[in-house]
C-alpha cells in the first residue's frame, strides 16, 4: 500500500439490524477491525415486526447461520419465550423450528455479544456518504461531519433509506416509528451509479395483554423440553409463554370494507410494492372476499412487557379503524391499543446489481445485506449479513469470496435467487424455493456447513469436533443398523401386523425395517432382543433422527444427488468476464440484453436468469465451447466466485459428510 | 475413472485446436455413462460436458429464432444433462454425396480415428500402408472387409490431416462407385470398425466449433442442405409444436394446481390453509396421467413421422416394384434390370407425400427361390412388410394372377394396404384385369381375413368412395370403358386400388393421393392434433408420467407430503422443459392466488 496511511477500519458496517450485527460480528471474528455505525445504538437488533425467529424455510436459514458460526441461532436460544418445532406431522425435510422471543432480551443479548467482541467498535451516527476512489470504497462520511476511512463497507440499512411511515392519511419520514430515517445515503448511492427502487412493508398493532379474553381464543403452547436453534449451546430451561389463536369475523371484514377508502393502499399514499405472502388485513379482505374469517395469532412480546403482537392484522388503516377491527375479533373485544400498526416505505437496492458474494458490481469493497436488498425477515437478513461480513473480511484479506451453492444451503438459494432473478416484491424464503429441499434440512445443517465454518475461522476446533463426532456416530450406528438383524419371531410378527405392516419371512436387517413408514425407531427397538437393544442405550437423539431420515428418504436423496452431479458441469462452467453477450448470434434479443445486464459468472447462473430460455443456454454453450477452444487463455483467470464456492465441494462431499446416503 | 483429455499449453496451436497435441489423463469422478473432458489451459482445468447425440435436423439451421436450431439445441439441454457432442472425441462417418445418378459417391470420415479406421479397411494398390501417406494425397486401392477378406469396392482414398481439413480434424474421404449399394456397404463397414454415423450437419457443426467457418458460413451450408426438404414440412413441424405446447401447458397447469395445494400445506402449515382433499387431488392426477398416456402414444406417430411412415413395396418378382419406386422418387435409385430377383437387398428412400415424410422400402420380389442370397432378400422383404406401417402391393395387370399373388393378397390388411395394379400401359382394356384383381382380393379367406364391414354387412361400394380407382381406370383406358365395372362376385370391402404405369407415370398422382388418405385416416395421424415430435419431448413426457404415477402411489401409501411434492415437482419441471416454463415463480403465483396467506 505504499505510503498511504492505514485505514482506520478494515470493515465498516452501516446499520445495526439483524444483517448488520451478523456482518459486524463475522468481520470482527475474522480479524478485521470493524466499526458498526448505527443511528441508534439503543436499537441495535431491534425486532420491529413479529418478535419471532424461524418458521418453515426461515428456520432453516437461522440454523444454517448457526452452523456456520453466526449469531442469530444462539441469540434466539438465549431469549425465546416459546419454542416449537413445526410440521412435525410431516417429513423431516420440511420440519422447521420457530421461536417466539422476548424482544428486549433478544436485543440485550446481542448487545452483550457485540460488546464482548474484541475488534468491534460501536458508533452512533448517520452515514450520509461513501468515499469512493477509482470505483473502490475508501471510507464513509457521517452527517455530523465525522469521517472514517476503511477498506470495505457493508450496507445493512434495512428500511431506513428514505423511510416513510404511513398510517391512514398521516405519513412522516421515519425508518421505524419514532426513529429518523437515513436521509442522505440514498442520494449518495445514486450518485455512485447504483439504482434504487421502493418497497413497502407493514406491521400490525400491539395491544395490552391485560385486556384480552383468553377464554374466547385457543391456546398454543411450546414444545417441552424446548429444542434450540444452536448446535453449540443447549437452551436454558425457562417457563414458556403461551400464544393464542383467534379469527376475524364477518364483522371485521365489514369494518375493513367500510373504511377501505382510508387505506393508504387505496389512496395511493403508499407506493412501492408489498409482499404477497404477508398481506395486510385490508388486502386479505379485498382479495379473498368470500373467506369468512382469517386467523389472528396473539403473541407475547416478552416477559417484561404486557404488549401482545397481533399476527395477521397487519394494517396501515387509520388508528380508529384499527381499534374497530380489533374489537370485532373474538377475544379482543376489550383490547386496548398500545401501538398502532403502520406501513413503512423505503428504498432498496435491486439485488441484481450484486455479485453472488453480495458485493456490488459497480463499486469494489462495497457489500450489501439484509432488507436493503429487497428481502423481508430477520432470518433472511441474518443470512445475508453473515455472508456479507465474511466476504468483506475475505476481501480485506485478499481471499476469494465465499459463495454457497443452491444444493448446499438455503443461504445459497437465497443469494442466488436475489442476485440472479432479482425481486419484484420483498423476498421471503419458502422451502419450495429450494429444488434440493430434501437435502437441505434442519437436522443436517451442521454436517453441511460446519467444516466450512471452521475453515473460514468462525468455529473453534471444539465445535468442529462436535460436528465430526456426530458424523462418526451416524456412521457407526448406521453400520450397526445394517448388521443388526430382526428375527421373524411370533412376537415380532404380531407386533408388526398390529402396526399395520407386513410380517417378516426371514431375518431382516434393521435398516430395511426402518424404511417402513409404520416402523419408527422406538418400534424397531421393541423388535430387538434385550442384549442387542442395550447397544443402543446411549445413542444420541440427533443421531437417531438423522439415520431415520436418511433411511426414509434414501431413494429420493440418491435421485437428487444424481441430479446435482448432472448439473455440475453447467454449474461450474465459467463464463469469461470479457464475453460480449451482444455479439452472440443465435440468442434472442431479450436473452442477450438480460445476460449483458447481469453478467452471470457461470452457465448455471445464466440458466436461471429470467428471460433466458434453455435454447439460449445451449447456444451460449456452443459459443463458450468455441471460445474455450480457440482462445485457450480467455478462461484461465477464473475470478468468478463460483470456483471457490465451498470448501465442502460437492455431492461427493455431501455423501462424505452425511454417511449412510450411499 | 474417467478419461480426460488435456491440452498442454506449450503444444497448443495458435488456434488451440491441434488435436495431435492432446494428451490423455485419468481423472476420478464423472457421472455414470458419460465422459468428461477437461481442457487444461494455463494450468486451470475446466470441465467440458460429456457428449450426447443430437437428434434433430441441422443444428446450424438458422440463427435468429429459427425453430430448427432451437429444437436441435433444446434437444441437448432438455435432457437435463446439458451436454454437447464432444467434437474431439468421436470419429464420424457419412455418405457425403447426394444419392443420385453419378459415377462417384463419397464417404467422408472425420475425427481422431479416421486414419486408423480407414487403415484397417483399405488396401492400397501400391502396397504402402495408410499412415505415412502425405497430406492431401489421393490413394488408389480397395476397401475390404478385414473379417472376411472380401473386397467391398474399388476406391480412391483422400487423406486430409488436421488442422487443414474441413472440420480441422483428420478427414478421410473414400471415393466409391456411384450407386447407393456400394456407398452403404462402405459406410456399414466403417461403422463396424469404430466410426459413428454422423448426425445431420455434424461435419459442418464441427467445422464451426473448431473455428474453421463462422456462423454465417455455417448457415449458408445449412440452407443448402435444408433446401432439399420442403418448406411445407417445416411449417408442419412448427405447427405441431404450437399445438403441442398448448396441450402440454394445459397438463402442466393442472399438475401445478395440485402441487400448489400440497406445497401450501408444507410451507404454510401455520396458516389457515385448508387441508388437502387427497381424493380430489388423486382424481386430478389420475386424469393427468391419462392425458400423458395419450400424449405418449402420439410419440409413436411422431417418431414415425420423423423418420417417415414406413411403406413397403411388395409383390412377386418383376411386377415393377423398383420401377414404381423410381417413378415415385422421380429418379433412378434401385438397380433395375430385366432379370427377376435383381434387388437383392431392401432399398429405403425418403420422400414426401402431402407434407408427410414417407420412407419407401423397396423389397426383393417375394417368391420361392433356390438362390440363397435371393432367399435372404426375400426373408428381409417379408419382415419389412410385417414391420411396415403401410404396404403398397404391386400386381402385374398384364399377366395372369399367380399363386404368389394370391398368397400376398391373403396377408394384406385392407386398412394398411394399397393395391397397385401396375403396367396399365401394356393393356388396351385394363378393366377386366382390375376386376379380376379386385375379385381375387375379395375372395373369402380364413377367419383371419374378414372382408365384411364393421356392422357385419357387406359394404356397398359407393360411387364416390372407391370410385376414384375405377374412374382412373376409365380415364386411363384408351379404348372406352364407360361407367363402373360390374363384378360377378360380391363387391370388395375397403380395398384401395390404383391402376398405374410405373413406366410412363400414369396414375401416380392418384397413388400419392391414396397414400395420403391411408396414412391420415388409417393410422390416426391427424396433422392438427398435437404430437410429440422429438425424442427429447418423448423422454420428458415419460418423465412427467412417471412422476405423476409415483405421486399417485405416494398418496395411496400415504407417504409424506414432501415426497409427493418431489414427484410432482419433477413432473411439472419435465413438462416445463418442453414448453420452456419455469417452476418456482409459477408455483408461487399459483399458491398466492389460491390461498390467503399472511402473517
Amino acid at each position: 500500500m505504499g505510503t498511504r496511511a492505514r485505514a482506520e477500519f478494515d470493515v465498516v458496517v452501516v446499520g445495526g439490524g439483524h444483517a448488520g450485527c451478523e456482518a459486524a460480528l463475522a468481520a470482527a471474528r475474522l480479524g478485521c477491525r470493524t466499526g458498526l455505525i448505527t443511528l441508534h445504538v439503543d436499537n441495535i437488533a431491534l425486532m420491529p415486526c413479529n418478535p419471532a425467529v424461524g418458521g418453515v424455510g426461515k428456520g432453516q436459514l437461522t440454523r444454517e447461520v448457526d452452523a456456520l458460526g453466526g449469531e442469530q441461532g444462539r441469540n434466539t436460544d438465549r431469549s425465546f419465550v416459546q419454542m416449537k418445532m413445526l410440521n412435525t406431522s410431516k417429513g423431516p425435510a420440511v420440519r422447521a423450528l420457530r421461536a417466539q422471543t422476548d424482544k428486549r432480551l433478544y436485543e440485550d443479548w446481542m448487545k452483550v455479544t457485540l460488546s464482548r467482541t474484541a475488534e468491534l467498535r460501536l458508533i452512533q451516527g448517520e452515514v450520509s456518504d461513501l468515499d469512493v476512489s477509482r470505483e473502490t470504497v475508501t471510507g464513509v462520511r457521517l452527517a455530523d461531519g465525522r469521517r472514517f476511512t476503511c477498506r470495505a463497507v457493508v450496507l445493512a440499512t434495512g428500511t431506513f433509506l428514505r423511510g416513510k411511515i404511513v398510517i391512514g392519511d398521516k405519513s412522516l419520514p421515519a425508518g421505524r416509528v419514532g426513529e429518523l430515517p437515513a436521509r442522505y445515503l440514498s442520494a449518495s448511492l445514486s450518485r455512485l451509479g447504483l439504482e434504487l427502487d421502493r418497497f413497502q412493508s407493514a406491521t400490525p398493532p400491539r395491544i395490552d395483554g391485560a385486556t384480552i379474553n383468553p377464554s374466547r381464543m385457543s391456546l398454543q403452547v411450546g414444545d417441552e423440553p424446548p429444542p434450540g436453534f444452536s448446535h453449540w449451546e443447549k437452551p436454558a430451561p425457562r417457563r414458556q409463554l403461551p400464544c393464542y389463536l383467534t379469527h376475524t369475523t364477518e364483522a371485521t371484514h365489514e369494518v375493513v370494507a367500510k373504511h377501505l377508502h382510508l387505506s393508504p393502499l387505496k389512496s395511493g399514499s403508499v407506493s412501492g410494492k408489498g409482499p404477497r405472502y404477508c398481506p395486510s388485513i385490508d388486502r386479505k379482505v379485498i382479495n379473498f372476499p368470500d373467506k369468512p374469517s382469517h386467523p389472528v395469532f396473539v403473541e407475547p412480546e416478552g416477559v417484561t412487557t404486557r404488549e401482545l403482537y397481533l399476527q395477521g392484522l397487519t394494517t396501515s388503516l387509520p388508528v380508529f379503524v384499527q381499534e374497530k377491527i380489533i374489537h370485532s375479533t373474538p377475544g379482543l373485544e376489550c383490547a386496548r391499543l398500545v401501538r398502532p400498526g403502520y406501513a413503512v416505505e423505503y428504498d432498496y437496492l435491486p439485488p441484481q446489481q450484486l455479485t453472488l458474494s453480495l458485493e456490488t458490481k459497480a463499486i469494489r469493497g462495497l457489500f450489501s445485506a439484509g432488507q436493503i436488498n429487497g428481502t423481508s425477515g430477520y432470518e433472511e437478513a441474518a443470512a445475508q449479513g453473515l455472508i456479507a461480513g465474511i466476504n468483506a473480511a475475505r476481501y480485506v484479506h485478499d481471499q476469494p469470496p465465499l459463495v454457497l451453492r443452491r444444493d448446499q444451503a438455503y443461504i445459497g438459494v437465497l443469494i442466488d435467487d436475489l442476485v440472479t432473478k432479482g425481486v419484484d416484491e420483498p423476498y421471503r424464503m419458502f422451502t419450495s424455493r429450494a429444488e434440493y429441499r430434501l437435502l437441505l434440512r434442519h437436522d443436517n445443517a451442521m454436517e453441511r456447513l460446519s467444516q466450512l465454518g471452521y475453515e473460514l475461522g468462525l468455529l473453534t476446533a471444539d465445535q468442529l469436533e462436535k460436528a465430526l463426532r456426530k458424523k462418526r456416530d451416524v456412521e457407526t450406528y448406521g453400520a450397526l443398523l445394517e448388521e443388526t438383524l430382526v428375527h421373524p419371531t411370533d412376537a415380532n410378527n404380531e407386533f408388526l401386523e398390529r402396526l399395520g405392516t407386513a410380517a417378516l419371512d426371514g431375518p431382516t436387517p434393521a435398516l430395511k425395517l426402518l424404511k417402513r413408514p409404520q416402523v419408527g425407531f422406538a418400534e424397531l427397538l421393541t423388535l430387538l432382543p434385550e442384549g442387542v437393544r442395550r447397544r443402543w442405550d446411549n445413542v444420541p437423539a440427533e443421531v437417531i433422527e438423522q439415520l431415520t431420515v436418511q433411511v426414509r428418504y434414501d431413494g429420493y436423496i440418491r435421485r437428487q444427488l444424481a441430479e446435482i452431479k448432472r448439473q455440475r458441469a453447467t454449474e461450474t462452467l465459467a463464463i469469461p468476464k470479457e464475453l460480449d453477450f451482444w455479439a452472440l448470434e443465435g440468442l434472442t434479443f431479450e436473452a442477450r440484453s438480460k445476460l449483458h445486464h447481469l453478467r452471470p459468472t457461470t452457465l448455471g447462473q445464466a440458466s436461471r436468469v429470467p428471460g433466458v430460455s434453455p435454447a439460449d443456454i445451449s447456444v451460449l454453450l456452443i459459443h463458450l465451447q468455441r471460445v474455450l477452444n480457440t482462445l485457450s487463455r480467455a478462461c484461465t483467470t477464473h475470478e468468478a466466485t463460483h470456483e471457490r464456492g465451498a470448501l465442502v465441494t460437492g455431492p461427493e462431499d455431501y455423501e462424505a459428510a452425511c454417511p449412510g446416503t450411499e | 475413472m474417467v478419461q480426460v483429455e488435456g491440452v498442454t499449453p506449450a503444444s497448443a496451436d495458435a488456434d488451440g485446436s491441434d488435436q495431435s497435441a492432446r494428451a490423455r489423463r485419468q481423472v476420478p469422478g464423472g457421472a455414470e455413462g458419460s465422459t468428461i473432458t477437461a481442457m487444461v489451459a494455463g494450468g486451470k482445468e475446466f470441465a467440458r460436458p460429456a457428449r450426447t447425440p443430437c437428434r434433430q435436423d441441422s443444428i446450424l439451421n438458422g440463427s435468429h429464432g429459427d425453430s430448427a436450431w432451437r429444437i436441435a439445441t433444446e434437444d441437448i439441454v432438455g435432457q437435463g444433462i446439458l451436454s454437447q457432442v464432444n467434437y474431439a472425441q468421436d470419429t464420424i462417418v457419412a455418405i457425403s454425396t447426394p444419392t443420385g445418378p453419378g459415377a462417384i459417391g463419397i464417404v467422408r470420415m472425420s475425427g481422431p480415428d479416421s486414419l486408423g479406421i480407414a487403415g484397417k479397411a483399405f488396401r492400397p494398390a501400391r502396397g504402402q500402408s495408410l499412415q505415412p501417406a502425405e497430406n492431401f494425397c489421393l490413394l488408389y486401392g480397395h476397401v475390404f472387409d478385414p473379417d472376411t477378406g472380401d473386397d467391398v469396392d474399388e476406391v480412391l482414398l483422400a487423406v486430409m490431416r488436421a488442422p487443414r481439413s474441413y472440420t480441422r480434424e483428420d478427414v478421410v474421404e473414400l471415393h466409391c462407385h456411384g450407386g447407393l449399394a456400394a456407398q452403404r456397404a462402405v459406410l456399414r463397414l466403417l461403422t463396424r470398425l469404430g466410426a459413428r454415423p454422423a448426425e445431420p450437419g455434424e461435419f459442418t457443426r464441427r467445422a464451426f466449433l473448431n473455428g474453421r467457418i463462422d456462423l454465417a458460413q455455417a448457415e449458408s451450408v445449412a440452407a443448402i442442405v435444408a433446401a432439399r426438404s420442403s418448406g411445407a414440412l417445416r411449417a408442419w413441424v412448427r405447427q405441431l409444436e404450437g399445438g403441442l405446447s398448448g396441450r402440454v401447458r394445459g397438463i402442466r397447469r393442472e399438475l401445478l394446481s395440485v402441487l400448489a395445494q400440497v406445497e401450501a400445506t408444507v410451507d404454510f402449515s401455520e396458516e389457515d390453509v385448508e387441508p388437502i382433499d387427497w381424493q380430489a387431488a388423486a382424481r386430478v392426477l389420475a386424469n393427468v396421467k391419462q392425458e400423458l398416456t395419450v400424449l405418449l402414444r402420439t410419440a409413436l406417430v411422431g417418431r414415425a413421422l420423423e423418420s417417415g411412415v414406413r411403406t413397403a413395396i411388395v409383390g412377386k418378382p418383376n411386377v415393377g416394384k423398383s420401377s414404381l419406386l423410381n417413378a415415385l422418387l422421380m429418379r433412378e435409385r434401385a438397380i433395375v434390370s430385366e432379370i427377376p430377383g435383381t434387388t437383392r437387398d431392401t432399398v429405403e428412400e425418403l420422400l414426401e407425400i402431402g407434407g408427410m415424410p414417407i420412407c419407401l422400402v423397396d423389397t426383393a420380389g417375394i417368391r420361392v427361390s433356390g438362390d440363397r442370397v435371393e432367399q435372404l432378400g426375400i426373408e428381409r422383404s417379408i419382415r419389412a412388410m410385417q414391420q411396415a406401417d403401410l404396404v403398397l402391393a404391386v400386381f402385374d395387370l398384364s399377366a395372369q394372377l399367380e399363386e404368389e399373388d394370391y398368397s400376398l393378397l391373403a396377408q394384406l390388411d385392407p386398412d394398411r394396404s394399397i393395391l397397385v395394379a401396375n403396367k396399365v400401359d401394356l393393356l388396351i382394356d385394363a378393366s377386366a384385369s382390375v376386376a379380376r384383381l379386385l375379385e381375387a382380393a375379395s375372395e373369402p379367406r380364413g377367419p383371419a381375413r374378414e372382408l365384411r364391414g364393421p356392422g357385419g354387412e357387406v359394404r356397398e361400394t359407393a360411387a364416390g368412395e372407391k370410385g376414384l380407382a375405377y374412374r382412373d381406370l376409365v380415364r386411363y383406358e384408351p379404348a372406352g370403358l364407360g361407367g363402373e365395372i360390374t363384378l360377378e362376385k360380391p363387391a370388395l370391402t375397403g380395398w384401395r386400388l390404383c391402376a398405374v404405369s410405373a413406366l410412363n407415370g400414369e396414375g401416380l398422382e392418384h397413388l400419392r393421393a391414396l397414400v395420403q388418405e391411408v396414412v391420415t385416416a388409417g393410422m390416426g395421424v391427424h396433422l392438427e392434433e398435437p404430437v410429440l415430435a422429438s425424442e427429447r419431448q418423448r423422454v420428458l413426457a415419460k418423465e412427467a408420467a412417471e412422476g405423476v404415477a409415483a405421486a399417485l402411489s405416494g398418496i395411496e401409501a400415504m407417504w409424506g407430503e414432501e415426497l409427493i411434492c418431489e414427484d410432482l415437482r419433477g413432473a411439472v419441471r419435465a413438462l416445463g422443459r418442453i414448453t420452456g416454463e419455469d417452476l418456482t415463480p409459477d408455483l408461487l403465483d399459483e399458491i398466492f392466488s389460491r390461498f390467503c396467506i399472511g402473517k
